[in-house]
């Protein structure tokens, strides 16, 4: 069962099978993780069946592998998601996000009077858990941009 | 090469360090040992205490002062930006002291001069320089800087001066009271802050009643633009202000500080006061400024 399972996520012969994604994230991550651009053969899908999650998005990508920084930059939108690493048809490696010290050039600072909001500054975070999930310290203004007011930079 | 952006730049004994120095230049304000150094002060906002307390401070210590005081004259008014100037300016300076309207503007800057970078205040966000002086203020005062009891009055959300001293005086056991409307309360990140490191803190709407068992009263002012009702204004105004004839029951080491300019807030009655210590608090910044000008360019 365990075996059948596996060949179903493993639907492509060489690549990566991006697992737990939060259906409402799924064109978020493809966004964070530069997808729509560079020709990768892709398949996805979005509010699949998800026992953890209610429903999940999965993306499917053919031989493409990620570096652990790229796993993490997505940490913000799908903590939860898994990286199954497909070789040959078989699953074999599963990576987890994990949340990064340090953000950068990923999220817009909330705060309007922040000069990486008036310059030409790359944005630079270092994050902490607060109460309500992620928080977003911002290293430049010192602002906390919390997990809720998000705003991923768009071309990243 | 080090830069002094936000006060947590600076670890507890490099505050004292720099206090211990302002207490030296108190005594002997004229020690010309950077005769062959330039200081650029450039000023991107109007101030006129901070920018002349570092360009006195600058001078005392012989060196040299370049600089603007406002915008117009500048190649910023036709477009540069800010990274071209301080590019610019870091060619020309051993130092840069600089202010801007900008939260992160100074910290945006350290990253790009090759040379180091004093905060003189940037937007909100933080103005160390002030605190380091507010808190040589308090040790001369007060005769030490452990187990004060603050208050802090006024605009406590948008008052950059009381963030910077409250994670100053951190480090020294100190218990707080806050003052302010609710518009003006202080931000839920820094009762976060004393919260994580078990520093006692209270929350009042009123002045009336919380100047009994002060040692530091620590006055703001309040900026009408805050409000959108002016009768609003005028409401928080009185009960934010301090009057003499409040001064009854105090602490005989009761001290007032304002980072000035004052307004309203505090009635020019308070200003024959024993407590009053708000123009020599200011006079202090230059001994304070030159302490920091010796420990960076030292580093």
């Amino acid at each position: 069962m365990e075996t059948k399972k596996k060949l179903k996520v493993s639907a492509i012969k060489n690549g990566t099978v991006i697992d737990r994604i939060p259906s409402g994230e799924l064109f978020h991550v493809i966004e964070i993780l530069g997808l729509s651009r560079g020709g990768f053969q892709m398949t996805f899908g979005t509010n699949l069946e998800s026992k953890v999650l209610g429903t999940k998005a999965i993306i499917k990508i053919t031989d493409k592998f990620f570096e652990e920084d790229d796993v993490n930059r997505i940490a913000l939108v799908a903590p939860d998601a898994v990286f199954n690493i497909i070789k040959d048809y078989m699953v074999v490696e599963k990576r987890r996000v994990v949340i990064p010290p340090e953000i950068c050039g990923l999220v817009r600072c909330l705060n309007p009077r922040c000069i990486t909001n008036h310059e030409p500054v790359k944005t630079r975070f270092s994050t902490s858990m607060g109460p309500g999930g992620i928080v977003l310290t911002c290293h430049y203004c010192e602002k906390e941009t919390t997990q809720q007011n998000l705003q991923i930079i768009s071309g990243n | 090469m080090k830069s002094l952006i936000s006060i947590n730049d600076f670890n507890k004994e490099e505050m004292l360090h720099v206090l211990d120095l302002a207490e030296k230049y108190e005594a002997e304000p004229n020690c010309p040992i950077f005769n062959d150094k330039v200081i650029a002060c450039i000023f991107f906002e109007p101030s006129t205490r901070t920018r002349l307390s570092f360009e006195a401070a600058a001078s005392r210590l012989g060196a040299r002062v370049i600089g603007f005081a406002s915008l117009a004259a500048t190649s910023i008014a036709k477009g540069e930006s800010l990274k071209d100037t301080i590019k610019m300016v870091s060619n020309y300076a051993d130092m840069i002291v600089m202010r801007h309207h900008l939260d992160g503007a100074a910290r945006y800057a350290s990253e790009i001069a090759g040379c180091p970078v004093i905060n003189a205040g940037d937007g909100a966000n933080q103005h160390p320089t002030q605190t380091l002086l507010d808190m040589y203020s308090i040790r001369k005062t007060q005769g030490t800087l452990e187990n004060m009891s603050i208050t802090m009055v006024g605009d406590l959300k948008y008052g950059r001066t009381v963030h910077s001293l409250l994670q100053a005086m951190s480090h020294f056991n100190p218990r707080f009271h806050f003052v302010s409307c609710p518009e003006l309360a202080i931000p839920a990140e820094y009762r976060h802050f004393l919260d994580s490191r078990n520093i006692p803190y209270t929350e009042h709407h009123t002045l009336e009643g919380q100047i009994s068992n002060t040692d530091i009263l620590y006055m703001t002012r309040i900026q009408q633009e805050r409000f959108q009702d002016p009768m609003e204004y005028e409401r928080v105004k009185n009960l934010m202000s301090l009057d003499a004839s409040m001064l009854t029951d105090t602490k005989p080491n009761l001290r007032i500080l304002h980072p000035l300019p004052r307004i309203k807030e505090i009635a020019t009655n308070v200003d024959d006061r024993p407590e009053a210590y708000y123009f020599e608090q200011a006079r202090n910044g230059v001994f304070t400024r030159m302490g920091i000008f010796t420990y960076l360019m030292n580093q």
